[in-house]
């Protein structure tokens, strides 16, 4: 129950992007098309789950027993780059379709603050590796979720008739603006 | 100290784990390019302009190589780039002609009205978000030189008159201007036309008139004399439909016929 309650948490209540404002520079950047959305969703979904395991072992078993806390950030991003390499050739030798779907989105997610920000959370609040994981799945969805939703409406946007001056990156953070104040009506759903 | 060795060696381990990780998956999940790729890449320009539609280079030499794309495909370029591609994939390349860009305005500060003063930003991006700009004609240059920034060539400068002048020799056709200009002003087209009409405006003959010497004012003067539908006019405006005749003495008439030079020859 609680782990369910954790996974709803992350999809909706603290949901990376629209609640926590982490890898707001994908949300602009990838949300134009709803299907590159998806597939950078997906992406993201795939790495945080790993990096949510992989930095939960790393902080555990190595950085806690010799005292390194302090060195979080630096073996963190090493983690995640690491990381994203290995899924990189993994998935082009796997599934090159896949490789092309997720184009140049997947060495992006290397610097996305979002995944940094899920392992520095993990930390953080002490979470086990179930609750890291369950963490991970559920951050990754919420992501995807915001930015499919971001996609949707600049998809309609297209048609729109916007003002001049606001057109491009200034309505976009306006729509950004009007969701994330959306999304802080979940706040007192899940402490 | 002894934190500081610790540490160390950690992130070294640490460290070392991952690259020798990442060096085994490397030879486990190799995937052989085919190498043509490369020598394709090599043969390009290697401007990563953006010119073809394909985010850089190596995109536009990956759709080569899988024949999605054509060898000449690069605007930059051109026929010697066309002819090393083509001698890569042993493929036979068709001559294509070299386009460059093309205003098709001739609004000089000298033909054309200004209808404000302008002191704002001065790019025409900025000032075409007022007012359309500070000339009469809404359809018209405004000469602030957006082009200008845009090539990566220096093909483009701002000429005595006012307006762009572009350097035939020097453009390459990447199109880059072409989407700099928020008029939409510049086009590409074959270096051997020079017969164009000139004008972009859609207002009606006496607004056109007004506002600039050199307007197509849509008096249809043009269209006399020329038989089939060479030469139209639609919206207030006149259009070259087939550019067969064009170069020709039949041109030169109408050229004569044009009251208002909106069609011409480039210089």
């Amino acid at each position: 129950m609680e782990l369910i309650l954790l996974f709803i948490s992350f999809v909706i209540v603290n949901n990376f992007v629209l609640s926590q404002f982490l890898g707001v520079c994908p949300f602009l950047g990838v949300s134009k098309k709803i299907d590159a959305a998806f597939s950078m969703g997906l992406a993201v979904t795939f790495v945080m789950s790993i990096t949510a395991v992989a930095s939960w072992a790393v902080n555990n078993f190595v950085l806690k027993r010799f005292g390194l806390e302090i060195l979080e950030y630096v073996v963190f991003i090493l983690v995640i780059a690491s990381l994203v390499q290995l899924v990189e050739m993994f998935v082009k030798k796997v599934s090159p379709p896949l490789y092309r779907a997720l184009g140049i989105y997947l060495p992006l997610i290397t610097t996305n603050c979002a995944i940094l920000g899920l392992a520095l959370l993990i930390s953080l609040k002490e979470y086990n590796f179930l609750q890291g994981l369950v963490m991970g799945i559920g951050g990754g969805i919420g992501f995807t979720l915001a930015l499919v939703l971001m996609a949707g409406i600049r998809e309609e946007l297209e048609a729109a008739d916007i003002p001049e001056p606001m057109k491009g990156a200034g309505i976009t953070l306006i729509i950004a603006g009007i969701m994330a104040l959306g999304f802080s009506g979940f706040a007192g759903l899940i402490k | 100290m002894s934190s500081l060795i610790i540490s160390i060696l950690t992130m070294g381990v640490i460290a070392a784990f991952f690259a020798y990780g990442l060096s085994i998956a490397q030879k486990k999940f190799r995937v052989e390019e085919d190498p043509k790729i490369d020598e394709v890449e090599k043969a390009l320009p290697g401007a990563n302009c953006g010119g073809c539609g394909f985010p850089g280079c190596r995109a536009m030499a990956e759709s080569i190589v899988a024949g999605k794309s054509k060898p000449d495909g690069c605007p930059v370029g051109g026929q010697e780039t066309a002819n090393a591609i083509g001698k890569i994939l042993g493929l036979k390349v068709e001559k294509s002609e070299r386009k460059v860009a093309v205003l098709m305005c001739r609004g000089t500060d000298e033909a054309a009205k200004i209808k404000a003063d302008y002191r704002g930003i001065e790019t025409c991006y900025a000032a075409t978000i007022v007012q359309k700009g500070n000339k009469s004609c809404s359809y018209g240059c405004l000469g602030y030189g957006d082009c200008v920034l845009a090539c990566n060539f220096n093909a483009i400068e701002i000429g005595k008159e006012g307006i762009p002048v572009i350097d035939r020799e020097k453009c390459t056709g990447c199109g880059m201007c072409v989407k700099a200009c928020p008029k939409h002003l510049l086009e590409l087209h074959p270096i051997s036309r020079k017969f164009f009409v000139f004008c972009k405006s859609l207002d009606n003959g006496k607004t056109s008139r007004a506002n600039c010497k050199n307007a197509c004012i849509g008096c249809k003067i043009c269209i006399k004399g020329a038989n089939n539908e060479e030469i139209v006019v639609e919206n207030n405006l006149s259009k070259i439909n087939n550019i067969e005749i064009l170069n020709n003495e039949e041109a030169m008439k109408w050229v004569g016929k044009c009251p208002t030079k909106a069609i011409g020859f480039l210089e």
